[in-house]
């Protein structure tokens, strides 16, 4: 288990240090440098300005002590600066981690309690008239975007409630706050619901082609007791993969949906980042965005390994 | 052709090939499903190419007096606030989500196909280095990596081609490389070497053409993804620029203000998104059943 650990550990490490070359290299193709960019975009005016920002940026130095300059800050949780509103990114970014984590949460919580127990209704009922309804739900699910359906939300909230469910201000009470966040989690959920509900239906059929399911049913087990008792709780093992799955697919979903619905979270944040071609903010972004990534995934892995001795002996 | 030989995956590589092309009629009765999906796309590909003589106006024309105007008469699907024919910008966006879509799949797969190829069929440090680049890209969510380098390159239809083009890539290596990796021990690799064809030929011309089957059911599956990718980039206005009429940016100028007043701006580009993915996924989970039942998405 410890070398299993340690290996995975490295690897993870080895991803983000690649990740972190990708970001930094990618957001230095462009013609002209990031001062010019920030120029323009910060609409200042004279050469000694753009001296100073250039020195500021540490874009005098050579490429590779300005990697390690990022990396270092990064490190100590520097985050840079942003040129629109005049303060360090750090200040602008740790309150929204807040609402973008609630919101993720209640995203995944809408997912996985839709999508196993339809998942797995569709895969003990598999070539029925009910899977073949769920097979399309989902496929309808996957393939709305999620902004159109933040969008409909909106116009049905316009239509029948007379109000729209937009984050103005923060919410006094948690609960208030949940409630107001559970319309946009479900349009960021719905998606990935979808994508629970496939994954889901294919690990229980495979599972339900297993031996010991049809050991379970030769010796007369109920088929409540075969499917609910043997099969699912087999099948529950590889679902905890999708949790890893989904947090990637699901950062497209929230970067969508904040915009849509206005919330003032950390992927809307990124958005914005970009439009204004704050590439500093950007790119620290992205690694964070990258850092959570990658840990949610070898977190599962690693709850994966614990649960399932065999993974540890592979490759 | 050195394509002849047992095992159950690939008599059903050689069946299906009989199978589509001698009976239709067997695809639309086994796979309605499929069927509807291969009509969809069918629909939207004919709105793409006839764009032109399916409509009256110029997509990109505007119109004071027809701002805003409602569903009927000259506007059937109404008119956005500067005046522009929604019928038509939806008909001719057809073809900038086609074009997109397509080009961005045909690319991701051609880079994918390679890198899977190689690092599948020579091993060794090249599959190393090429499976941990992979790791890299896949750790970064699809929408992140296509929306930094669509800022990265700047708006173009190339650039946004691009953009989406190589997030897609991993799943396309990773499945490449799995079946490479099992080709590579069938009995009619060795035949070759065995006549004294070099490697380069024996990958690309008897391992290549085995993978096509997974490698189209594939590109089917991520060309879903890459509409909808560019339906969002556009959306969040780091997508294809004006003057093309883009579905996903004709959402971003109608958004959360038209949601109230004119609701028609905001349905039908999205149906047209939903459709045309709708549309895809129908075919490439009845094309999956077909060419390779294992592979799960």
């Amino acid at each position: 288990m410890a070398t299993y650990l340690i290996r995975r550990l490295l690897l993870m490490v080895l991803t983000l240090f690649g990740i972190s070359v990708l970001i930094f290299v990618l957001l230095r193709i462009v013609p002209g440098n990031i001062a010019d960019i920030l120029f323009d975009a910060a609409g200042m005016v004279s050469a000694a300005e753009k001296h100073k920002l250039e020195a500021e940026l540490g874009l005098d130095k050579p490429i590779v002590v300005q990697y390690v300059d990022w990396i270092g800050g990064l490190a100590r949780g520097d985050f840079g600066y942003t040129y629109v509103s005049e303060r360090p990114a750090l200040e602008e970014i740790l309150p929204r981690i807040p609402v973008t984590a609630k919101l993720a949460a209640l995203a995944v919580m809408f997912s996985v309690l839709l999508g196993v127990p339809l998942g797995v209704v569709s895969a003990v009922r598999q070539n029925t008239a009910l899977d073949y309804v769920l097979r399309v739900a989902s496929l309808s699910g996957l393939s709305l975007p999620s902004f159109w359906l933040g969008l409909l939300i909106l116009m049905a909230f316009v239509q029948y409630a007379g109000w729209i469910p937009i984050y103005t201000e923060k919410p006094a009470r948690l609960w208030d706050e949940l409630a107001l966040l559970s319309i946009p989690a479900a349009a960021a959920g719905l998606r990935s619901s979808a994508l629970v509900m496939r994954l889901t239906r294919s690990s229980m059929l495979e599972v339900l082609r297993q031996d010991y399911v049809r050991t379970a049913r030769a010796k007369g087990a109920s088929p409540a007791a075969v499917n609910y008792d043997h099969a699912l709780r087999n099948a529950m093992l590889p679902i905890i993969t999708i949790i890893g799955i989904e947090a990637a697919f699901l950062v497209g979903g929230l970067i969508v949906t904040e915009t849509v619905f206005n919330i003032p979270g950390v992927a809307r944040f990124l958005v914005e980042a970009i439009r204004w071609r704050d590439y500093p903010v950007v790119q620290n972004l992205v690694m964070f965005i990258a850092i959570i990534v990658v840990s949610v995934n070898f977190l599962v892995d690693m709850a994966y390994a614990v649960l399932d001795p065999r993974i540890r002996y592979e490759e | 052709m050195a394509v002849a030989h047992e095992g159950g995956a690939f008599d059903l590589a050689r069946n299906r090939a009989a199978g589509l092309s001698s009976s239709l009629a067997h695809f639309l009765r086994r796979y309605p499903l499929g069927a509807a999906g291969a009509a969809i796309v069918l629909a939207i590909v004919l709105m793409a190419l006839l764009a032109d003589w399916i409509t009256i106006f110029d997509p990109t024309a505007t119109d004071a007096h027809a701002s805003l105007a409602r569903p009927g008469g000259a506007h059937p699907l109404g008119a956005d606030f500067m005046g522009r024919d929604m019928w038509s910008r939806i008909a001719f966006g057809a073809r900038i989500s086609l074009a997109v879509g397509v080009g961005a799949t045909s690319l991701g797969c051609i880079i994918g196909v390679s890198i899977g190829l190689l690092s599948g069929y020579f091993g060794g440090w090249l599959d190393l280095v090429a499976q941990r680049f992979m790791d890299m890209l896949q750790a970064l969510p699809l929408l992140v990596l296509a929306l930094v380098m669509s800022a990265a390159l700047g708006p173009s239809l190339e650039n946004v081609i691009l953009a989406i083009s190589i997030p897609l890539v991993p799943t396309v290596a990773r499945v490449i490389r799995s079946n490479t990796l099992m080709l590579r021990e069938m009995p009619f690799v060795e035949a070759a070497r065995a006549v004294g064809m070099n490697e380069i030929s024996i990958a690309l011309r008897h391992v290549l053409p085995n993978t096509l089957a997974p490698l189209i059911v594939l590109a089917t599956a991520q060309l879903g993804s890459a509409i909808l990718v560019e339906a969002a980039l556009s959306f969040l206005g780091l997508g294809i620029p004006e003057p093309y009429p883009s579905w996903g940016r004709m959402l971003s100028e109608s958004a959360a203000e038209y949601v109230r007043t004119a609701p028609w701006l905001v349905i039908y580009p999205g149906l047209a998104i939903s459709l045309a993915v709708f549309g895809t996924n129908l075919l490439g989970d009845a094309l999956r059943d077909i060419f390779d039942p294992r592979l799960r998405l």
